[in-house]
């Protein structure tokens, strides 16, 4: 089963919105409550990181009886260095974003800490391309 | 174990019940439908919060309870009372008159039920400690939110704190407090007298405890009228209450929005109104929100005060119920019971405890995960022919929920009114048809014209 979600830039008061459609429907797919829990958290992070970035993006959740696999694709700035990217507590967000509660430099190591898996790739200028795996079992 | 069936309080009078669709669509959790011209509510989605109550044009919802003369099954006859119910009354009625009233009615002692509210916050904080793994915490307080949580948010369960709400520490109180005065067990009765439908469902059908403490359940608003009746007819002979006691304006206040997240340290949050609370959940579920070391979540617009079996506006009861607690704080009088309560203290603290609390969703499709997928496509696919307009003409409160209930053989497709119409247009079913599938859904001869001069 495949899913799309659109994400929009820049709009923090819809951040949010497709990971809790997603949240709903592993919900109903009677995922275990802690993978599902895992996976929104992840989920979350990412979806917070394209509003905050990105001009816009998709979210593509793909559901397997054994795992879930969603991949984040955005079109914007991209990361030019992501080592540096995931060390815990860098950031690069504005002081607006950090004002706004967002960009604590805890999103990409958070995600890989909630999924098991985690796939990156970015092309400064173009965008960056995340993928989450999830095993259901 | 927690039984299988969950023991509901909120009743539809099917006769009374004009089948109309107020109560469907206020549900938070998508539990009622119309079925033959009257709402049916499903047990393992109800959660008591009473939405429907309020919103029924009729008063056909009512919250069941026991039979009064149940008390005198019992020598010792134990009313215990919310904080609430006392600012219910106009300011002229004083609290001995109540309890005066209150004792005439039969019962042999009267108490509120906040006195130990002390002994729940040291526990709390105590337990908060030793778990800060599991924060942030949720009070157990409120029943409707407890039941909420587990049908529309399993995965935050272990969140909840794991002790006993006040009423269940007060009945422990007063049931070994008598034992020790020489009473035997299954002479003592203690009835709570509750101001909502979910404190009912919590004492038939505890979560987390095998036997409720409650002998039986006295809505507020009967012990209501009956106090101002007697006390309207001069019925009441001679003032028998002695108040001995000293009700700190924090137990006071404990029912009310921020009676508990102000006791304790850290970041706390107090919500209420049963959709504000799952705003809230649905954000901590995702993360969204944290640091958060405590959250009072109550279903009741303005906690307790707003409970469906309240008789009076709940901003003057509030107010009624500060001045009270003011009036404590500024004349302490004797304070007998405080005293009694510390004697008991370490015996109530060895019993706080609650067993697991089990999630139980009602969200999950199938058991079975690629059954539950088969089922999510077909709902989709469902979900391209509905109008999407939510009308609720075939008896349910979405077109998301028909097409659920389609693909779990509770519905039929045809209940929608818009198919329906297609269907006729293009022949494939008859506008007898159309009109029986209806009357189905709205009940027999609900479509003839209404006689004007009926009321």
């Amino acid at each position: 089963m495949e899913f799309t979600f659109f994400i929009e830039g820049g709009n923090f008061s819809k951040a949010g919105t497709a990971s809790s459609e997603v949240k709903k429907i592993l919900k109903q797919l009677n995922v275990d409550a802690k993978i599902i829990k895992r996976t929104v958290v992840s989920l979350y992070e990412a979806e917070v990181n394209v509003v905050a970035h990105a001009f816009e993006g998709n979210m593509i959740v793909e559901i397997f009886p054994d795992k879930i696999v969603v991949r984040i694709e955005d079109k914007g700035p991209g990361i030019p260095d992501i080592d540096k990217a995931m060390e815990k507590g860098f950031s690069t967000a504005t002081p607006k974003v950090r004002e706004m509660g967002f960009g604590a430099g805890m999103g990409l190591p958070n995600i890989k800490k909630n999924s098991d898996q985690m796939n990156i790739s970015s092309t400064v200028n173009v965008g960056t391309q995340l993928e989450i795996v999830n095993y259901l079992k | 174990m927690e039984k299988a069936h969950f023991y509901h309080a909120l009743k539809v009078v099917e006769k009374v019940c004009i089948g109309c669709t107020h109560c469907m669509n206020v549900c938070p959790t998508s539990a009622i439908r119309v079925k033959n011209g009257i709402a049916d509510i499903n047990k393992n989605a109800c959660v008591d919060c009473g939405e429907c109550l309020n919103a029924c044009p009729v008063n056909a919802i009512i919250v069941e309870q026991d039979d009064f003369s149940q008390i005198f099954h019992f020598k010792q006859r134990v009313a215990l009372l919310p904080t609430v119910l006392l600012g219910q009354f106009p300011d002229d009625i004083s609290e001995k008159q109540i309890y005066s009233v209150i004792l005439d009615l039969g019962f042999t002692h009267v108490y509120e039920v906040d006195e130990t509210v002390d002994v729940l916050t040291e526990a709390t904080k105590t337990y908060m400690k030793k778990n800060h793994q599991d924060r942030p915490f949720i009070s157990s307080f409120c029943p409707a939110i407890v039941r909420l949580i587990q049908v529309k948010f399993p995965a935050l369960v272990e969140h909840i704190i794991h002790l006993k709400p006040v009423i269940d520490i007060s009945a422990l109180f007063y049931r070994e407090k008598l034992r020790n005065e020489g009473f035997l067990d299954d002479e003592i009765g203690i009835f709570y007298v509750t101001p909502c439908a979910a404190k009912i469902a919590a004492v038939k059908s505890p979560v987390g405890e095998d036997n409720s403490f409650i002998d039986g359940v006295i809505n507020m608003d009967f012990i209501y009228n009956k106090v101002l009746l007697s006390i309207k007819q001069n019925k009441t002979v001679g003032i028998k209450y002695e108040i001995d006691k000293h009700m700190s304006r924090r137990s006071i206040g404990w029912t009310l929005t921020n009676g508990e997240a102000s006791q304790y340290s850290g970041r706390c949050l107090a919500i209420d109104e049963i959709h504000n609370v799952i705003e809230v959940l649905e954000k901590l579920e995702n993360e969204e929100i944290r640091d958060i070391d405590f959250l009072e979540l109550r279903a009741c617009d303005h906690s307790c005060a707003g409970g469906v079996l309240t008789t009076e506006n709940r901003f003057l009861a509030i107010e009624r119920l500060r001045k009270r607690g003011d009036w404590y704080h500024r004349n302490k009088p004797i304070i007998l019971e405080e005293k009694e309560i510390e004697e008991y203290r370490p015996y109530l603290l060895e019993n706080i405890s609650i067993k697991s609390i089990e999630p139980r969703s009602i969200l999950s499709l199938d058991t079975d995960m690629m059954e539950a997928m088969k089922k999510m496509e077909k709902i989709n696919r469902i979900l391209k022919v509905l109008p999407g307009i939510d009308c609720g003409a075939c008896g349910a409160p979405r077109c998301q929920a028909l097409a659920e209930d389609v693909v779990q053989g509770k519905a039929k497709m045809t209940q929608c009114v818009f198919l329906q119409k297609m269907l006729t247009k293009e022949g494939l079913i008859t506008p007898q048809e159309s009109f029986d599938i209806s009357e189905n859904t709205w009940g027999i001869k609900r479509f003839e014209k209404k006689n004007i001069n009926d009321h």
